[in-house]
């Protein structure tokens, strides 16, 4: 009894975290598995074992149109976000200005802002603009909500950045440009890399503000939330399971490639 | 650009250089020449302006008025990357993504100098680091980083290099060995070296000059020796090493030597160390320089009788004594234990003498305990 106890409070730690992470991964495990289910109609059933939906991942229908536009949607408004987040981040963190701690509250507002509110309202707008929604309204939508986010990421990495620094490169004779190129960038762009994994992430499985922006074109958010109500193909785990999967490479490249860059052996 | 290895040779000059912080002057007026090939230091307590003095001088701060130039060329208002003056930071700002060997090639790349590769040999050798070229600054040790921020300054030849506390960072022992390897690059390379520190041991270690400055302004300059045995002010007296310094009135300076009074007994006091304005008078002494015997023996030179121990500290080399004395001062007494005798104990009545040439005089009009409350670890 009492080495049980003794083993039990040693371990709680390591019992907490399984759980911990059990309760964090089981509906991804969950997910991946179901990608290998022989399902007909619906996937909530287990009926057997089939490589038949990796073999074939558009064979649902319209799921690979879907899945394109994410990407295309996602990779355009991550390079607008990022490029105008960052600019911003610049400003902010660099530069002394009149209202700049108004800005800086401002620039929470879109993160607070309830998405269902943001939507609504953003689709007001088009309309009343003369937009159809369509492709270009969910990128416009996008970037929008993306570069909060940009620029609260990157603005953190400024601010640790040591600012003599770049004053050691100006008084080793490099000019501001100079001094931008080879110290400010190198050193703040793990951030901005940060900042537009974050914005991808966030464009590509967001679902409200695009469903009320998209007008008729489908995107994979919209795919599964439409497909759930009549039964999911198993190629939406299939491509989900992949999604979870290319990210987990980033990540483990990205530690591997930091873990280099600071020199740690 | 500017070729450092030839423009702009010369004495560093400060005209009328002044900075203010809003209402805050940090740098007052100052007029300065720090001559070519010198090692020179500004020594102070923190916040007096020593800092904000090199980064003008580096660029980094534009001063309110004022005027600096190396040699002929005005730099007063040029850009950090035109100006043929290197630093060394105090947390060495070497560049964290780039390895030592680019990190020392920087400037020199910048400048498009040719023979990159045997210039960043030479200056590794000469910090002794060349097994260390391929690594990142984060895998060295502070001492190893102190002295590649020193090679990346040094290997593009400046005119003036500039130090801004560069071992405040280590420790003791080491700070030591960095001591007297700066002074020995500074001798080989020849290049003119402004240093930054709050430590006065630092300061009298490595430099030919050393100024002192105290709130903007300098309050005396000099080399080690002058400043230490013939101080000024009660500042300087303070600030660097400690001093005994005793109210007193000059009765009598006809002779090449004044007489001071203080509190009854008659010292004397040599006319080129006496820095009073008037009659009155801070008598200094350094602790050192006092010798100390139980009562009743006979004693030469400047002689005070009536001292009682109130205070004995052996610390190996020598024993500090605090000795109370008749009108109620604490007088400090370094006594080398070198004479075989025991130690004097608290409560012993003693006599105490000093030779007259080691006696200074200040000016009686200003606070005894001036720069003595500077804690030389803060900052």
């Amino acid at each position: 009894m009492n080495k049980a106890t003794r083993w039990f409070s040693r371990n709680l730690i390591r019992i907490y975290a399984v759980i911990g992470f059990a309760y964090l991964f089981l509906p991804i495990v969950y997910t991946f598995v179901f990608s290998f289910n022989d399902s007909k109609k619906s996937n909530l059933v287990w009926v057997g074992f089939t490589l038949n939906n990796w073999k074939n991942p558009c064979g649902a229908p319209d799921v690979c149109n879907a899945l394109g536009n994410s990407l295309k949607i996602g990779v355009l408004a991550t390079f607008f976000a990022t490029i105008l987040g960052t600019l911003m981040a610049f400003a902010m963190g660099r530069y002394a200005f009149k209202g700049r701690s108004v800005v800086n509250i401002l620039i929470f507002l879109p993160m607070a802002t309830p998405e269902i509110v943001m939507g609504a309202s953003l689709l007001t707008m088009f309309i009343s603009f003369g937009f159809n929604p369509g492709f270009w309204t969910i990128v416009i939508a996008h970037v929008m909500f993306c570069i909060s986010f940009v620029v609260v990421t990157v603005k953190a990495r400024i601010a640790s950045l040591d600012p003599r620094l770049e004053q050691a490169a100006m008084d080793l004779y490099a000019d501001e440009r100079e001094t931008f190129r080879r110290i400010t960038f190198p050193l703040v762009a793990p951030g901005i890399a940060a900042a537009a994994l974050l914005a991808f992430s966030l464009s590509f499985d967001d679902f409200i503000i695009t469903n009320f922006n998209s007008g008729d074109v489908n995107t994979f958010p919209k795919f599964v939330y439409i497909s759930a109500q009549r039964g999911l193909p198993a190629q939406a785990n299939v491509i989900g399971s992949s999604m979870f999967l290319i990210a987990l490479i980033i990540v483990l490249v990205g530690q591997f490639v930091g873990r280099k860059r600071a020199g740690v052996r | 650009m500017v070729d450092a290895s030839t423009s702009a040779h010369g004495d560093l000059t400060l005209t009328n250089l002044t900075k203010s912080f809003g209402e805050f002057v940090a740098v007052d007026d100052l007029d300065l020449v720090i001559p070519q090939g010198s090692f020179f230091a500004l020594l102070g307590p923190s916040g007096c302006g020593k800092t904000t003095t090199l980064r003008m001088v580096a660029g980094l701060e534009e001063p309110t008025s004022g005027k600096i130039s190396i040699g002929k060329t005005d730099i007063t208002f040029e850009k950090p990357y035109k100006r043929p003056v290197n630093t060394v930071f105090q947390n060495y700002a070497l560049f964290p993504h780039l390895s030592i060997y680019e990190n020392i090639a920087f400037g020199l790349r910048r400048r498009g100098v040719k023979d990159v590769d045997k210039q960043v040999q030479n200056a590794l050798e000469l910090v002794e680091l060349t097994h260390l070229a391929s690594r990142k600054p984060n895998q060295l040790s502070g001492g190893q980083q102190q002295r590649i921020a020193l090679a990346r300054a040094i290997v593009n030849r400046p005119a003036l290099l500039l130090l801004d506390e560069p071992l405040g960072a280590l420790d003791l022992k080491l700070r030591r060995a960095m001591q007297i390897e700066l002074k020995w690059i500074q001798t080989e390379v020849g290049i003119t070296f402004v240093h930054v520190t709050h430590d006065q041991e630092e300061a009298m270690t490595m430099a030919d000059t050393i100024a002192v400055m105290n709130e903007g302004k300098i309050e005396q300059m000099g080399s080690p020796a002058d400043l230490y045995d013939n101080p000024r002010t009660s500042f300087v007296a303070n600030f660097l090493g400690q001093s005994n310094l005793i109210k007193g009135s000059i009765v009598d300076s006809s002779g090449g030597s004044a007489v001071v009074d203080i509190f009854g007994t008659k010292v004397g006091l040599a006319q080129d160390r006496n820095h009073a304005h008037d009659s009155s008078v801070l008598l200094g002494i350094r602790p050192e320089k006092i010798r100390i015997q139980p009562a009743g023996t006979a004693m030469h030179g400047n002689i005070l009788e009536g001292g009682v121990i109130s205070d004995a500290s052996y610390i190996g080399v020598s024993t500090q004594y605090q000795v109370e004395m008749p009108w109620g001062q604490e007088l400090m007494v370094f006594e080398q234990n070198d004479d075989g005798t025991p130690p004097l104990a608290k409560g012993d009545a003693v006599v105490m003498s000093w030779e007259p040439i080691f006696t200074f005089g200040l000016a009686g009009d200003q606070d005894a305990t001036a720069g003595s409350e500077a804690n030389p670890d803060s900052e």
